[in-house]
């Protein structure tokens, strides 16, 4: 990756984190801390990795994408903004009546999302099933999945994991967002899923641990899945919950809520000045 | 006149699904671990290369079905309806019914009638489940002709399809010649100006024979054979409150949330008529025989003979 890549790939990000920012505070409700700690992977996929086009979101032989952890919609929804596959001004509306973007995806209405997911341990399976598609139809396309490092609690996680290793999906790519906190606290205190490498190699994935929030690491990691062939790929990528802004980040509390008044303006100050730093750059 | 078939509708969903497959090259067949018994097997032998054996891992199997139908397959998930309807009622809820994808849950060994296996096996609650779902189609044949269409139906119909399957042979009766199936539209039997039965899956049997001794007795009853639960033919349930007053509906289910409510919830809005519920009636059930277990339960002809008589006062 040359500078210039990397400098893009960074100003994109930033201008991600500010639609997160943007969707949640109008809102007035959803979640910032993890859509934060995966705008690095979001931008990464959509702006580097995924086969796909904006003007043909449903074009049978593109990369699919399904986010597990649903909740983590508004980073997802102003990566696909961000991307053109529909207006920017929808974030403004996000989780407001008769709005395009739900709270959680909702596949029926919203160009670039591949399958309806919030419940979490849900979207990996249809995952597997598409990649499974891939196979039998003798497709080239790639399956992508974002699963929460808390979300990985729930048994069918890895009934979906033992599939995907069993039947040998090498077209699947299983991107663990290991920012260490879930709801109710940190999660080697509340659920325990840790080791996630070992889990994953026992259910035959390939695995590969970087920094999630790193563009050249994503881009070791994501080339590493590509070239594994006979096993499905889990990329294990450590973040910072609420990366990007600092009173939010690796704090619990901003799991699950919209920042006020005050908080927005500093946010956004925040996100808008390290944007420029990087524009400048 | 085709043959009268004395066989399991989950013998006459495997060979339904198998023959599909030849003209539907889309349609997918996936199960948990349990071919031999929902008879996926069938297909299984004929297409290995188009069946999925998941694992005993029901709520996996729904979602990968789900994933696979977002890529233009047409899957039929099957397991037994206490895990394809019960555990996994989250995941048909959330990863099929709401993003409304063309997948096929199919309910095998459903109502008291599973047997020796008992009540953690014995899913009466079915029906009431899948009912509750926004935009689910809930099929439950009679017979082996009705499976075959049912499950042709279920392939043409774009959008989430609940197919329930009985473990017990059951003699077809709808193999007359002017046979119709139409997703949501009853059968009418028999006509009749007394009383309506309204039954569905293995209980159309049972009150075939039940109209044939009401008959002998004097008493001149329709029946209806309610294949599909949902979304109900209004116009048919109507129709006979109207001309016959009282409805006795009978199903092996629970009496809540299933083919009794439904009728009874619908008519209370629009022609208040009084509804007899033969059913389950809020226990669990237990092991034994089937046949057995659907005498003590009052699924059976004779049970259903005496209801229409002590509701009729005769």
């Amino acid at each position: 990756m040359n500078a210039q890549e990397r400098k893009d790939l960074a100003v994109t990000a930033a201008q991600v984190r500010l639609g997160i920012l943007e969707g949640v505070y109008n809102a007035k409700s959803g979640h910032p801390g993890g859509s934060l700690s995966a705008a690095d992977i979001f931008t990464y996929l959509y702006f580097k990795e995924m086969n796909i086009d904006p003007k043909d979101p449903k074009n049978p032989n593109r990369d699919r994408f399904v986010l597990s952890k649903g909740h983590c919609a508004p980073g997802w929804y102003s990566t696909l903004a961000q991307r053109g596959y529909f207006d920017k001004a929808e974030l403004q509306k996000l989780r407001h009546i008769g709005a395009m973007l739900q709270g959680h995806p909702d596949m029926k209405g919203t160009p670039g999302v591949d399958m309806s997911s919030g419940s979490l341990g849900q979207g990996i399976s249809a995952a597997v099933g598409m990649a499974l598609a891939g196979k039998l139809d003798n497709k080239d396309y790639r399956v992508y999945t974002l699963l929460g490092d808390g979300e990985s609690e729930e048994g069918q996680v890895w009934e979906a994991c033992m599939f995907a290793g069993h039947h040998k999906l090498d077209n699947l790519c299983v991107i663990l967002d290991y920012n260490g906190l879930q709801i109710d606290g940190p999660i080697s205190e509340v659920g325990g899923p840790e080791p996630f490498d070992k889990k994953f190699e026992a259910f035959g994935f390939e695995v590969m641990t970087v920094c999630g929030n790193d563009f050249e690491d994503l881009e070791k990691a994501f080339n590493a899945a590509k070239a594994c062939k006979g096993k499905p790929f889990a990329i294990i990528a450590k973040t910072t919950k609420g990366k990007g802004v600092s009173f939010m980040e690796n704090q619990v509390g901003w799991h699950g809520k919209a920042p006020n008044g005050e908080q927005y303006e500093a946010a956004k100050k925040e996100l808008t000045e390290s944007l420029e730093v990087l524009q400048n750059g | 006149m085709a043959e009268m078939v004395k066989k399991a509708t989950r013998e006459s969903f495997g060979e339904a699904i198998t023959a599909l497959a030849e003209t539907n090259p889309n349609v997918v067949v996936l199960d948990a671990d349990l071919a031999e018994a929902t008879k996926t097997g069938i297909f299984k032998k004929k297409y290995p290369e188009r069946f999925i054996d998941c694992g005993i891992a029901e709520c996996n199997m729904i979602g990968i079905a789900a994933g696979l139908a977002t890529c233009g397959k047409v899957p039929f998930a099957a397991s037994f309806a206490m895990f394809s309807a019960g555990r996994a009622f989250e995941q048909v809820r959330n990863s099929v019914a709401y993003p409304h994808l063309n997948v096929k849950i199919v309910g095998s060994h459903a109502g008291i009638s599973v047997g020796e296996d008992g009540a953690t096996h014995q899913c009466c609650e079915d029906i009431a489940l899948m009912r509750s779902i926004p935009g689910m189609v809930i099929l439950n044949p009679a017979d082996h002709y009705e499976m075959l269409a049912a499950v042709k139906a279920a392939a043409e119909h774009v959008g989430p399809v609940y197919i329930r399957l009985g473990r017990l042979a059951v003699e077809s009766f709808n193999n007359n010649d002017d046979f119709q199936f139409e997703i949501g539209k009853g059968i009418t039997l028999r006509d009749g100006k007394d009383i309506t039965i309204i039954a569905t899956g293995l209980m159309v049997g049972e009150a075939v024979k039940a109209v044939k001794a009401l008959e002998e007795a004097g008493i001149d009853a329709r029946l209806i054979d309610m294949h599909t639960i949902k979304p109900l033919d209004q116009e048919l349930v109507l129709k006979a409150a109207k001309e016959t007053g009282h409805i006795v509906t009978v199903e092996e289910h629970t009496v809540m949330g299933g083919l009794g409510e439904a009728v009874a919830s619908y008519l209370s809005e629009v022609c208040p008529t009084p509804v007899t519920k033969i059913g389950v009636n809020d226990v669990f059930g237990h092991s034994g025989p089937a046949v057995d277990l659907l005498k003590e339960f009052g699924l059976s002809a004779e049970n259903i003979e005496a209801t229409v008589k002590k509701v009729l006062g005769k």
